[in-house]
């Protein structure tokens, strides 16, 4: 009996559709191929967009290659902030001591996203430009009152996330960088998809001090958002709020009502590793 | 497009389509089919390789990303440190501690933790569970695996207390 091997990409030739490549060596040259090829993309760690050009959800004209940019390859610890390149890779985030030092909560977020062959290629610009609601990125961005630097303007975080993977950024703006608000104390708590590692649901809590309380949550509903309720909570003293959401994620993986429960479960979860 | 880099020590240079990915390269332009491709959406860890170093799936990366770069695979991890069987370390491990059973996951198995044990030199049951988080046995031999990480781990430090 002769057997024909069906779907194998390998036996099939290429799954990736034909498309031309570049190493950028400025941001203004990469900006410059945006402007001139509507169809061209970024392309920095590829975690999520390789996979989606060999399923062929996504067929550019061309990849500019922005991960080998030193602009964008630098952690900086300031007075107030903390600096993170857009190029920086989940891998090097989690293992930066200054930052570990000054944002525990953002390094262990890090740390924790995907495994670690994601964690060696996909970056901080990759992960927030692609807004996928269940990011773990996202989430440490609200709470931290992040600024989401481009090459032409200053973003706050609530500004450039706008739905799902949906954000402010113009067809030829490339993310530079982030910066993080330093808070006293912040931590992030996640019920990880044991497959991907995506966030079945994630909360970051920040405490900036003197009832400056911040809750974010991630992969709960169509697209990372506040939490009122759960700061108004935790300004009161008290540690857990019910999470309602006009937009609760509802899949395969988890009904609403459950990820609705995980919220109020991980922020009960965050609040105690801050104590 | 023309691509030079490193593969298992020694420098080569293709001609691919950019296209091509990593994957692809090392098995079909090079022949070294250890590396092995388990899964269309990077999840079973199969297809690791060290990229400088450090664990990437490659099927999830093209092949010109990698221009410049240092690849280890499978068939390179023995001269990168073999012992008197031609085994490096973490190979012979898996071999004594039977960390296989159909061996489709091995080289990625393998891989994944001459990168981990790289980082966490003597790892925790935890460390091993997120430094494999990234690599499925579907015969599920996870215990065994663990267990030749460990016993890895032990030879490897030993090792490094003779040559120092």
């Amino acid at each position: 009996m002769q057997i024909t091997p069906v779907g194998s990409p390998i036996l099939e030739g290429f799954t990736v559709k034909p498309l031309r490549y570049q190493i950028a060596t400025a941001l203004d040259q990469a900006r410059q191929v945006l402007t001139t090829d509507p169809e061209a993309r970024l392309l920095a760690g590829g975690m999520t967009l390789i996979p989606a050009l060999k399923h062929r959800l996504s067929a550019p004209s061309q990849l500019v290659d922005i991960s080998r940019l030193a602009d964008l390859r630098r952690i900086e610890v300031k007075a107030d902030h903390v600096w993170v390149g857009a190029g920086m890779r989940h891998a090097e985030v989690a293992g930066s001591a200054p930052l570990a030092k000054a944002l525990p909560g953002l390094a262990q977020l890090a740390g924790g996203i995907g495994d670690p062959q994601v964690r060696a290629r996909g970056t901080l610009g990759g992960s927030i430009a692609n807004n996928d609601p269940a990011a773990d990125y996202p989430a440490a961005l609200l709470a931290l009152k992040a600024m989401v630097v481009t090459q032409q303007r200053e973003l706050a975080a609530e500004d450039f996330f706008q739905g799902m993977f949906s954000t402010a950024l113009n067809a030829d703006e490339i993310i530079t960088g982030v910066k993080f608000a330093i808070p006293q104390k912040s931590a992030y708590a996640k019920f990880r998809h044991p497959a991907s590692g995506f966030a079945m649901t994630g909360v970051y809590v920040a405490d900036f001090g003197s009832g400056d309380l911040r809750v974010a949550v991630t992969g709960a509903a169509s697209s990372v958002c506040r939490w009122a309720a759960a700061e108004t909570a935790w300004q009161g003293g008290l540690k857990t709020a019910v999470f309602d959401h006009p937009e609760l994620l509802s899949d395969i993986h988890a009904p609403a009502a459950y990820r609705a429960q995980l919220a109020r479960l991980m922020l009960e979860q965050a609040l105690q590793s801050l104590a | 497009m023309k691509i030079t880099l490193e593969l298992n020590g020694q420098t080569k240079s293709a001609d691919l389509e950019e296209r091509t990915l990593l994957a692809d390269m090392i098995r079909d332009v090079f022949g070294l089919t250890g590396t092995h491709v388990g899964c269309d959406t990077s999840q079973c860890g199969c297809c690791t390789v060290l990229l400088d170093g450090v664990a990437v799936k490659s099927c999830s990366m093209l092949a010109v990303q990698a221009e410049g770069c240092k690849i280890t695979t499978i068939e390179g991890l023995a001269s990168a440190g073999g012992n008197q069987n031609g085994l490096h370390p973490v190979q012979a491990a898996f071999t004594e501690c039977h960390a296989l059973q159909c061996g489709f996951c091995t080289p990625g198995m393998i891989m994944a933790t001459v990168s981990l044990l790289k980082f966490h030199p003597k790892p925790s049951d935890a460390d091993i569970a997120d430094g494999l988080s990234g690599n499925l046995c579907r015969c599920t031999g996870y215990i065994n695996i663990a267990k030749a990480v460990r016993q890895a781990a032990t030879a490897l430090s030993s090792a490094e207390g003779v040559a120092s």
